[in-house]
């Protein structure tokens, strides 16, 4: 009989923050800029440089940490990490080791409808390293180069506790995340250019032990699919290792996206001694009250907030609700949509299904420059309403909006797509579509009910769609003979 | 040789002209320094353009400031842009910072002329400049003699009129002691009074940059020029700087100067007991009262040190690596190999010694035994001086043990570090301290007296030093050079 493990997994992220400076020095953190242009002797680690801590980037990690209900140490401190390696200038990193900026929150996520809360260890603040750019693969490069424009970017750590027990809330919980560094505005949240970055450890127990297994680190997951695939593969991996009574070791593994399985890159044995103390160069920084209540002043609504005020005041299904409070500019996009057009299910039905097939929900950038703009949307489903145009007909005016920029009204009227409602010129076409199709009366007077909708549709395809269906369906009737 | 303050008033009173001046210390470099040594680097350009500039202000009338025209050494611990920075070592050889330390940025502003750079020990790791990658710098006063480390290039440089100041960096007595050897006034302020920005990191929570003189005044006019809080150095302080020259006539009536028991040591040069009680009975007939007082840490500050100053080098030094400046070793097959070989190359052994030192003292299950140990040592050594200095305002004791030594005569490193065994408590503490010349040995030899302040109270240690030296004729001497 085969052990019933249970997982458990522990998450890492790492957040690139989006101030306007670098956490040491004053050198833009713009992404994209050539090689070195963002740089300055203090992020190139030159001999006598001193770093100075960007106020801006402990208030963003301040916010963040009142978002996850974390207490905030009155004081922290700075710490050097040591490690060699050519992407970080002074071969060691400025985080924080035993003094972090705030331990002990949680984060409440949902899987399956049933929340739970994820405690959050600590959340520290560092800064990042450069990026190394090899010539051809890093196996077969003759020379590598060094870009430090990423040197010194600020980046908070967030580590939750070992509270997550499946791939599925790790997903969940990374999403909530996200979620609200997209609504404090402290992060972009890509993933692929790695400005929200997230390692997991993983390890299995009989279920009802509360003894933790042996951990296992893994690396390398650029977006929450790979999280899931990779936790996933890793909790099957080391069942199978345990049912085989193998035992697990304790290393680190990169998760092969392409393969679709976590590859062993070095175990515990060589796990580096990063001879952390205090960094010399940086004072214990002191986090007043006064200052955390200022900024706990400035905290926006929060996505879970959101999501239940969605369900209470617009009458949304919880579905809706999540979906569109996964990002603040959604949830902003959706309530603008809202106050033009006071009928919250069709707004959320437009929003979800059309908008969201043209842009990923969770694009904060692509919302805001999203070319229909709320009150374009409200205004096309208004002419829904008054009859102007059908909601068929609408679908392919949204299809046009996005393309164009254009206003509804615009493009309505230039392709003339104006709902015909006129019963006296509806008439005529129906009486033709009758004559034109006598098998399908024929039908309809031996009792088969189908055939006025296929009669209707003949009508709609007569006006080319225009034809309002309410009224081609109430002319029928009255013309058509009754069945026998 | 001019004093500083002697400069300003002969360019003020059109007597001399800078460009005479720096012109005259050019030629005395040219002279003499093939003999100490004391440069690595001159900048004789840039020295003739500065001093022309201040020459064009007083031809035009513009007030001076009172280091305009003023001819600096500089020790190449100090970045200065444009200008090679060695610290004396292999692997910065060829290293042209692009950036100019605060200091440098405060003493160009107050219109002071770099005559060059100083040679020191490698990464200011050293008692003698014996450390130095390049060669030794030898002491004026005997040049078979070492002028102390790690700033010895800059005592021996204004002992030798070869400058008529300069800048050193002091970690545990790197200012002190080669004044104290070359019999010269040197200041070590207290830590955070001066910017440590462009100052390559020895290490961090010790390393002060601190002024060299002819005498007190000269000391306190380049004090007053480059202390004040620096934004870029976060651990600079941000309370004001008081006008040192005009601290210096207040006298010493009533100063309480402490006699601390334990800094007097087996082995130590009995001429340099005498001179220094001989000193303390000077300040008693000044006007100050002495007593003793107890330090009872003292004894374990040499071995906290040596495992903090370390520890910190280990990591400051971790970015000579050879990827982004300085030298690289060639022939490495692969990244590890690059690092090992430019490293083993690049630095000297004592560099080596205390890069391993300090990479043992931080390793994960030692942190805590030498380390956290040693930090708790700082601390009861930082309580010793403020219990002290609830009962006394100043402390006077022999800035070293003994006085310059014969190159090569220290071979034991251990002997070596004795050489600050009395000025290192004082980097622990953070405090200010100055050494000036207290007398000769028989065979003239300076021998240095050190004055120990409270915080940012360098007014009183400069006050202190001002009315011994004007009531003692030891800083009119001047080596005999050939």
């Amino acid at each position: 009989m085969s052990t019933d493990y249970e997982t458990v997994i522990g998450l890492e992220v790492h957040a690139q923050l989006l101030t306007r400076s670098k956490m040491f020095c004053g050198c833009p953190t713009a992404f994209g800029g050539s090689p070195n242009s963002q740089t300055c002797p203090v992020c190139q680690g030159m001999p006598g440089v001193l770093p100075v801590i960007n106020r801006r980037a402990i208030e963003f990690a301040i916010r963040t940490a009142l978002a996850l209900h974390c207490t905030i140490n009155a004081g922290c401190r700075f710490a050097r990490k040591h490690y060699y390696y050519p992407d970080m200038p002074k071969n060691y990193q400025i985080s924080q080791y035993e003094e972090p900026l705030a331990v002990e929150g949680w984060l409440e996520v949902a899987v399956d409808g049933a929340p739970r809360r994820i405690g959050i260890e600590r959340l520290h603040m560092e800064e990042d390293v450069g990026k190394l750019i090899h010539e051809g693969t890093l196996e077969t490069a003759r020379a590598s180069l060094v870009d430090f424009n990423r040197s010194g970017v600020p980046l908070m750590e967030i580590v939750s506790k070992p509270d997550v027990r499946s791939a599925e809330e790790a997903t969940a919980y990374l999403r909530a995340l996200r979620a609200i560094l997209l609504y404090l505005g402290v992060c972009d949240g890509n993933m692929e250019e790695g400005s929200f970055r997230c390692d997991a450890n993983i390890s299995l127990r009989p279920r009802g032990s509360k003894e933790y297994g042996v951990k296992v680190e893994i690396k390398n997951m650029n977006s929450f699919k790979n999280v899931q695939h990779a936790l996933e593969f890793e909790a099957r991996r080391q069942a199978k290792a345990l049912a085989a009574g193998e035992r697990i070791v304790q290393e680190t593994r990169l998760w092969e996206a392409d393969k679709g399985y976590t590859l062993s890159m070095r175990s515990k044995e060589y796990a580096h001694d990063y001879r952390y103390f205090p960094e010399p160069d940086l004072v214990p920084l002191k986090v007043e009250q006064r200052w955390v209540d200022q900024l706990r002043t400035t905290l926006p609504e929060l996505p879970v907030v959101r999501q239940q005020r969605f369900v209470s005041q617009y009458g949304l299904p919880a579905y809706d609700a999540e979906l569109l409070t996964q990002s603040r500019a959604l949830a902003d996009y959706y309530e603008a949509a809202v106050r033009e057009y006071p009928k919250p299910k069709i707004v959320s039905n437009w929003v979800l299904s059309e908008l969201l097939r043209e842009l990923p929900g969770d694009d904060e950038a692509a919302i805001t420059r999203c070319p229909i703009p709320p009150k374009n949307l409200a205004r096309l489903l208004a002419l829904i309403d008054d009859g102007t145009i059908s909601g068929k007909i609408a679908k392919d005016v949204f299809e046009k909006m996005y393309r164009s920029g254009e206003d509804a009204e615009t493009i309505v009227r230039r392709e003339g797509l104006v709902q015909v409602a006129d019963a006296g010129a509806l008439a005529a076409v129906v009486e033709q579509v009758l004559a034109a199709n006598a098998p399908a009366v024929e039908d309809w007077k031996k009792g088969k009910k189908q055939s006025l909708g296929f009669l209707v549709g003949q009508v709609m395809k007569t006006t080319q769609g225009k034809a309002n269906p309410a009224i081609v369906n109430q002319l029928l009737l009255e013309q058509l003979p009754k069945p026998s | 040789m001019p004093t500083i303050a002697e400069l300003g008033a002969r360019y003020r009173s059109g007597e001399t002209t800078p460009t005479q001046v720096v012109e005259s210390y050019l030629q005395r470099i040219e002279t003499l320094d093939p003999q100490v040594r004391a440069y690595l680097t001159l900048t004789r350009e840039s020295a003739l353009a500065r001093a022309e500039a201040t020459e064009k202000r007083l031809k035009a009338g513009k007030p001076l400031g009172p280091l305009d025209g003023v001819p600096l050494a500089i020790k190449d611990v100090i970045c200065t842009k444009g200008v090679r920075t060695t610290c004396s070592s292999k692997i910065l050889e060829n290293f042209v910072p692009p950036y100019d330390a605060t200091v440098m940025v405060r003493l160009n502003a107050a219109g002071a002329v770099m005559l060059g750079k100083t040679n020191m020990d490698e990464f200011a790791m050293g008692s003698s400049t014996e450390n130095s990658a390049f060669f030794p710098t030898r002491n004026p006063w005997d040049l078979a003699r070492v002028p102390g480390g790690s700033s010895g290039g800059s005592a021996a440089a204004v002992a030798a009129g070869l400058a008529a100041g300069a800048l050193g960096s002091d970690t545990g007595g790197s200012i002190r002691q080669p004044a104290a050897f070359c019999g010269t006034v040197g200041v070590k302020p207290t830590y955070g009074r001066v910017s440590r920005y462009g100052l390559v990191a020895f290490a961090s929570s010790l390393d002060q940059i601190g002024p060299f003189a002819a005498d007190v005044r000269g000391a306190a006019l380049l004090l007053q020029a480059i202390a004040g809080h620096d934004p870029l150095d976060s651990t600079s302080t941000d309370i004001p700087v008081p006008d040192y020259p005009a601290a210096l006539g207040q006298g010493i009536q009533g100063l309480r100067v402490g006699i601390p028991s334990e800094y007097v040591i087996e082995g130590m040069d009995p001429e340099v007991g005498k001179a220094v009680s001989a000193a303390i009975e000077a300040l008693k007939g000044l006007g100050a009262k002495t007593e003793k007082v107890s330090l009872p840490t003292t004894n374990y500050a040499l071995a906290a040190y040596y495992l903090i100053a370390p520890a910190e080098a280990s990591s400051n030094l971790a970015r000579y690596d050879g990827v982004k400046y300085g030298y690289r070793a060639a022939g490495g097959k692969d990244l590890i190999q690059m690092y090992g070989r430019t490293r083993a190359e690049g630095f000297g052994p004592e560099v080596k010694r205390r890069i391993m030192l300090g990479t043992y003292a931080l390793s994960a299950g030692y942190y805590e035994a030498y380390y956290g140990k040693a930090q708790r040592v700082r601390t009861l050594v930082r309580r010793d001086f403020q219990q002290a200095f609830e009962r006394v305002d100043v402390l006077a004791c022999p800035t070293a043990p003994n006085v310059a030594f014969k190159l090569g005569e220290k071979e034991d490193p251990l002997q070596m570090y004795l050489c600050d065994v009395f000025t290192i408590p004082v980097n622990l503490a953070g405090l200010p301290g100055l050494s000036l010349p207290c007398g000769f040995t028989q065979s003239g030899l300076p021998i240095g007296l050190q004055l120990i302040g409270k915080p940012f109270d360098e007014s009183t240690l400069l006050s202190a030093a001002y009315a011994y030296e004007q009531a003692t004729p030891w800083h009119a001497r001047a080596p005999a050079l050939p």
